[in-house]
């Protein structure tokens, strides 16, 4: 069954690295719902967000093909379960329409917007959360005088991760020791052997 | 269980590198050019012959590569495809990395089908090409197209120089990257005033390690022991070799694990020539024109146990249908090909000559004589079907099969041989006796028509002391024939043999088998082969019939420098055994 994952992926910071990491999608023909890459808890180590709808035995091999390429220190998948996400929004809306109508102030206070930008014609709301929120909210706004609106993809944490400074560590030894698992993989012993 | 672990630590050690460099024109600490600190690269890594073509955009490498023709030999392609075909060759036979030069734009644009036949083919690779320069990127200049992004899904890796205080340390990491784990083609693209900047050069370093890339996964004991496990209770074990077994350098190993286990191996395409066509445990090819019996039996086997192999399509047919039965145990350097295509009962991580001498200690000194001895009733059935008609024809018209038969006998096996693609590569890898590893040059993955004969160029080169065979159809002579030009410039010693059929033979089998004969341009015209080939300086001659074969390969294999030989065969002819595509395995056709 098709689902939403989240593609961790921890890089050198290169150019064309982000192509490369394109690719690895257009070439399966999966679309990508969304893409952030930004720097991570590491100096010089890139963090890329990618969410994406397929069935997990898909994501599975797609995050191993993208784990072998060799800017590549980690990848991870997630499902929703598994990681806090939000997404940042902004929304560009008529000042007269902020003051003349309430409503529009109690949607905004009711979906804990606040104010980026307030200007005699035009005044700029900023909220973060979850994809439904967002899009409710776009919704509502629509009808009530919405001039611009954009959305951020999507940034998450991973519940269960310790930080990519240790992982880093084992990387940068130019023998690692024979105790380092190298893939989740190989842990999950009862789920690999059918024995 | 200690001995193995110490066998572990032991085989660790060996397998790291000890290498004598060889010395460079120039010392560290001295103002070169970017174009010299390519060259001095190359003579650290050890690299003597490789293939290129100038242009514009790569002059400056090609002007320094003037002071350097006593260390490198340089060999001039006629085409940047043969030129990377050749480098295929080479890294092949010789088991080194193949280096090709190019220029910008077209240039570094027909390498492109080399690089992917590398990359699915796993062949280290070091391309070099030409770059306009740095100020002109992305301005439509003269020859400029964007090389690094049109390559990025067939390299292992590729990387733009701009500034030359790079280049010695791109150029480590390049080669570094070509040759471990599992190997495949680099690209470094260099622009123009990255090749004629002066800077102060600090010397050669190889590259040992990049944090970001773990070229051998750890090898895991607990998963081998379970492995030997699984092979010591199974009564009808089955071994797949792949050419990973060759890339690991790990062909002893091989022997030494099958021998001791009594474990009968059937081989992939590429894995071919990895053990020699005559041992006794070697039960012959997989795939959709492979043998009978492996194909058969690998839907009866046990346990199934696969060494450097990747479970290609053309050697599962329909998974669904594929080894169900068995246990399967998946030996591989890469470990997105573990559960790829078919599941693992125990994936083994690693370097197969670290892993498979672990697993040769563990398992049970064992003969499975009854099970042997099925795959060899099934060979005597394939052999009364269809082989001993395609090696023996009662009919006039000469076979594919007769061909390699009679090849055989006068090279005793000793021979390269180089294919290029369809059905004459399908009966030479079905046929051709191998005595000793890199024997077999083809194009397996990609299937990329016109490598054979730059392929046999380079891999000349690779085995200068070796008789190199090109066994090529007429349909993909005729796409990469400008390289006979190569091959008179250079005297490269590489025997020609066109089988030609007068059709472009795979596609005519299927369109007769699957399209009701409906031939839709499959009907080829050829040139007189011996004529163009005595255009270009080479000896040839053409045969129709039974009679001259075989004297006709003699004075092929005994003339001095290159020979062309057409021989005529049946034009409708067809490759059986065929597993039809959509059937599994065990659906082989014998006819």
């Amino acid at each position: 069954m098709k689902q939403e994952f989240t593609i961790t992926v921890y890089t050198e910071n290169h150019i064309g690295l982000l192509n490369r990491i394109a690719i690895m999608f257009s070439r399966r023909k999966i679309n990508i719902e969304s893409l952030n890459t930004s720097p991570s808890e590491v100096e010089g180590i890139h963090r890329f967000t990618i969410v994406i709808h397929e069935v997990e035995e898909v994501v599975k091999k797609l995050v191993r093909q993208i784990e072998k390429q060799v800017e590549v220190l980690k990848a991870y998948y997630n499902n929703n379960d598994e990681i806090v996400w939000q997404e940042l929004a902004l929304y560009k809306v008529s000042t007269d329409k902020v003051i003349e109508d309430v409503k529009v102030e109690r949607l905004l206070r009711q979906y804990g917007a606040r104010a980026v930008v307030i200007r005699k014609d035009y005044t700029v709301f900023e909220t973060s959360g979850h994809r439904e929120e967002i899009n409710k909210l776009v919704e509502v706004l629509g009808d009530l005088g919405l001039i611009e609106f954009v959305r951020s993809a999507r940034v998450a944490i991973i519940n269960a991760s310790n930080g990519f400074y240790e992982k880093l560590k084992e990387f940068e030894e130019e023998k690692p020791g024979s105790e380092i698992v190298e893939n989740e993989f190989l842990d999950k012993q009862d789920e690999v052997f059918s024995m | 269980m200690s001995s193995a672990t110490e066998l572990m630590k032991r085989k660790k050690s060996e397998s790291r590198e000890i290498s004598t460099q060889p010395k460079g024109k120039v010392k560290a600490q001295t103002s070169i050019s970017g174009s010299v600190a390519v060259l001095e690269a190359l003579v650290a890594e050890g690299v003597t012959d490789f293939f290129g073509y100038p242009g514009g955009a790569i002059m400056p490498i090609y002007d320094a590569l003037y002071d350097y023709t006593d260390t490198l030999n340089h060999i001039l392609v006629r085409h940047e495809q043969g030129g990377i075909h050749a480098a295929q060759g080479y890294a092949r036979t010789s088991g080194k990395v193949g280096v090709v030069f190019a220029t910008s734009g077209p240039g570094a644009t027909n390498l492109v089908t080399g690089l992917a036949d590398a990359q699915i083919d796993s062949t280290p690779l070091v391309c070099i090409t030409g770059q306009v320069f740095a100020h002109l990127l992305g301005t439509d200049a003269f020859q400029e197209t964007d090389v690094i992004n049109i390559t990025t899904p067939v390299t292992k890796w590729n990387y733009q120089v701009t500034d030359a205080n790079e280049i010695p340390s791109v150029l480590a990491k390049a080669f570094y990257i070509a040759k471990t784990g599992r190997p495949g083609p680099v690209l470094i693209d260099i622009t123009k005033n990255a090749q004629i900047q002066q800077f102060n050069y600090q010397g050669y370093k190889p590259c040992t390690h990049i944090r970001s890339y773990r070229p051998k996964p750890n090898v895991r004991k607990e998963y081998i022991q379970d492995a030997a496990e699984l092979i010591n209770q199974a009564k009808k074990p089955f071994v797949l070799l792949g050419q990973g077994v060759i890339l690991g350098k790990a062909e002893k190993e091989f022997r030494a694990f099958i021998e001791k286990g009594g474990l009968p191996a059937a081989s992939t395409v590429l894995g071919l020539s990895a053990i020699p066509t005559d041992h006794p445990l070697n039960v012959g090819m997989l795939g959709m024109h492979g043998n009978y019996g492996p194909n058969v039996l690998t839907n009866e086997c046990d346990v199934l146990i696969a060494v450097g192999m990747r479970f290609d399509d053309r050697v599962t047919g329909r998974l669904d249908k594929y080894a169900k039965q068995a246990k399967v145990i998946h030996l591989d350097i890469d470990p997105a090909e573990i559960d790829k295509n078919v599941q693992a009962t125990v994936p083994v991580w690693g370097d197969c000559k670290e892993t498979l001498p672990i697993l040769t200690a563990l398992i049970e000194k064992k003969d499975h004589p009854e099970w042997l001895n099925k795959f060899r009733e099934m060979q005597a059935e394939e052999e009364d079907v269809v082989i001993n008609d395609e090696l023996h024809p009662k009919g006039e018209i000469m076979t594919m099969g007769e061909v390699l038969d009679v090849l055989n006998e006068l090279t005793k096996g000793d021979a390269v041989i180089v294919t290029d693609v369809g059905q004459h590569q399908m009966v030479a890898c079905r046929y051709a006796k191998f005595n000793q590893t890199r024997s077999n040059v083809t194009s397996g993955g990609l299937g990329t028509m016109g490598f054979a004969l730059p392929a046999a160029i380079g891999a000349k080169f690779g085995a200068k002391d070796r008789t190199v065979v090109a066994i090529i159809g007429d349909g993909g002579f005729q796409m990469t024939l400008q390289e006979l030009g190569t091959i008179m410039q250079f005297d490269v010693d590489v025997k020609i043999i066109i089988l030609n059929n007068n059709f472009l033979g795979m596609v005519r089998q299927w369109q007769q088998l699957f399209h009701d004969k409906r031939y839709s341009f499959v009907n080829i015209t050829s040139p007189d082969f011996v004529a163009v080939a005595k255009g270009y300086s080479i000896a040839g001659k053409s045969i129709s019939k039974r009679e001259g074969l075989k004297s006709a390969l003699q004075e092929m294999l005994d003339h001095k420098g290159s020979y062309l030989l057409e021989v005529m065969v049946g034009k409708e002819n067809n490759v059986f055994p065929m597993v039809p595509q959509g059937c599994g395995v065990a659906e082989i056709r014998l006819k």
